[in-house]
């Protein structure tokens, strides 16, 4: 039998979900055990038991200073930064894309400009609004707009432009005006690509949540890290990366059930 | 006074000539099949009647009104595909045909509510009740074309465009999609034009067939010339007055049929027509 006609079973596709996985962490465990035979007090590489109970300290412990859970509260403070900067971001491309994608005047004038805004790398605007919007949340907020917009603009723009001409103009045939197509027709057809949009955007907008907070900030779950690399504290660092990537995950995966309970018409391209 | 006047009508893609001096005049109620070998103009025609194009030279008017700039509500239009909306349910695709037309695209309250009662009781007339609630992705293709005519009727326009409409439907499907479109005809009383690759399914269905094609030909260069209408069949009778003529009547000129649907005979007299059907 041909390879590419071999499907997993139930029992195997878990297996081979978790194969990697487990690799990972045995790698990393055999590593780390071959440095502190050398040198018990290594710092690089602890212990896979020694950063279990560096995630329970974290999480149960309040901080000694000022008696709070510090990675409960950097989550939220990241978390409300970055669903501003998303929900921001979401908006103007949903707004911009559905204009550009169905109005040619408009995809005339703003096409190109927002073709070229999203190659200007946004790391290298940072400087720029910490100068001009401050150190304060409104720069983070902007940076993650600035790095995701423009390219959920185009993708939307793109996927109104993918609707069959047949459609609008069966609307016309039906009396719609261009808002009453705007409206009816073409935006409830974009909805599953915005969320599609903001799925492949997260990733991203955690980078620059994360550059933002590491350059200048005073809570958050990048500030934290790039805080305690000062002391090489690797148990920390790992833990509160693998929390982000459980957070990851959880955001794109709630999303991709909410876009397939409301977008039940759209079969496969909602999921 | 012809309903849809068709005058010298041009339309060329760029440097490409695809329609050439195509004039047409059709009377109101009249069924008009169009066809053709691909690539030959039938569709970009049917775009220049629906005025999502504009001819480059010539004009159409339908009821002696200027010529269209876009599509509108005098116009309804079904396509092979994509005549429906996937995002709306069977019955708001119908309530849509009532809605779009509203400044906002949609009803509210009880217009709302009344419209979804009407659009109920036309599902279950043309056997689509029972998919009221169903997207038109759970329908076969038989019954989304059905859809797509009864969302096309139910905004009542004065012609009604069909291009290529059962082109995708297996054959039995099509016969009762026939017998369907024959009746709802016969009830709004609307002017048809249809696109069609089938010459069987035009003149079944059809008051007049209407061929185009190229009357020039450059083997060389096969886009030199564009096409225009070359025969226009009385397809009345399923197409048979021709061979009812006494020999003597043929025209034998060879000329170009006249094109005046008012100029036709009556049934089994005179045909205006001439070659076989």
């Amino acid at each position: 039998m041909r390879l590419i006609n071999r499907k997993p079973g139930r029992l195997l596709a878990v297996a081979l979900v978790l194969l990697p996985f487990l690799a990972v962490i045995l790698v990393y465990s055999v590593a780390s055990d071959i440095r502190r035979a050398e040198n018990p007090r290594d710092k690089l590489l602890p212990a896979p038991g020694q950063i279990v109970a560096t995630a329970h300290r974290l999480f149960t412990e309040p901080d000694r200073r000022s008696g709070r859970i510090l990675i409960l509260d950097d989550t939220i403070d990241s978390i409300q930064r970055l669903r501003l900067g998303v929900a921001l971001a979401a908006l103007i491309a949903l707004v911009l894309g559905l204009i550009i994608g169905l109005i040619p005047l408009v995809r005339a004038g703003l096409e190109p400009f927002v073709g070229v805004l999203s190659m200007i790398p946004p790391l290298a605007l940072l400087p720029i609004l910490f100068i001009t919007l401050g150190i304060g949340e409104a720069s983070k907020v902007a940076l993650i707009i600035i790095g995701i917009a423009p390219i959920m603009t185009r993708d939307l723009a793109l996927r109104v432009r993918e609707i069959p001409v047949e459609m609008i103009v069966k609307a016309q045939t039906l009396g719609a005006s261009t808002l009453a197509i705007a409206l009816s027709v073409v935006l409830p057809q974009i909805l599953p690509r915005l969320f599609t949009a903001v799925r492949l955007g997260l990733g991203p907008a955690w980078l620059f949540l994360i550059a933002a907070e590491a350059v200048a900030s005073e809570s958050g779950l990048g500030y934290r890290i790039f805080l305690v690399r000062r002391y090489l504290a690797m148990d920390i660092i790992l833990v509160y990366v693998a929390w982000i990537t459980v957070l990851a995950v959880f955001i794109d995966f709630s999303l991709r059930r909410i876009s397939a309970f409301l977008f039940s018409w759209a079969g496969e391209a909602a999921r | 006074m012809s309903f849809v006047t068709v005058d010298n009508v041009f339309q060329s893609y760029g440097t490409r000539p695809i329609l050439e001096g195509v004039s047409l005049e059709v009377e109101e109620g009249a069924f008009i099949s169009i066809v053709g070998a691909s690539g030959c103009g039938k569709s970009t025609f049917l775009r220049l009647l629906l005025a999502q194009e504009t001819p480059m030279r010539g004009e159409i008017r339908i009821a002696g009104a200027p010529p269209a700039r876009e599509p509108g509500r005098d116009r309804g239009v079904v396509f092979q595909r994509y005549s429906v909306f996937p995002h709306m349910s069977v019955r708001d695709n119908l309530v849509a045909a009532e809605g779009l037309s509203r400044p906002l695209g949609r009803l509210f309250g009880a217009a709302r509510r009344a419209a979804r009662v009407r659009a109920e009781e036309t599902l279950y007339r043309i056997g689509l009740g029972a998919v009221a609630k169903a997207y038109p992705a759970a329908l076969s293709g038989g019954m989304q074309q059905r859809l797509a005519i009864a969302q096309a009727l139910a905004a009542k326009p004065r012609v009604l465009l069909l291009d290529e409409p059962f082109g995708a439907l297996d054959p039995g499907t099509r016969l009762s999609m026939h017998d369907f479109l024959a009746e709802q005809r016969a009830q709004t009383g609307m002017t048809v034009f249809m696109v069609t690759h089938d010459l069987a399914e035009g003149f079944k269905l059809a008051d007049r067939v209407v061929v185009f094609d190229k009357r020039h030909w450059d083997p060389q260069k096969p886009d030199a010339y564009g096409a225009t209408i070359t025969y226009d069949f009385d397809a009345r009778d399923g197409g048979i007055p021709f061979q009812k003529l006494s020999p003597a009547l043929r025209p034998t000129d060879g000329s170009h049929p006249p094109a005046h649907a008012a100029a036709r005979p009556e049934r089994g007299g005179e045909a205006n027509t001439h070659g076989g059907a």
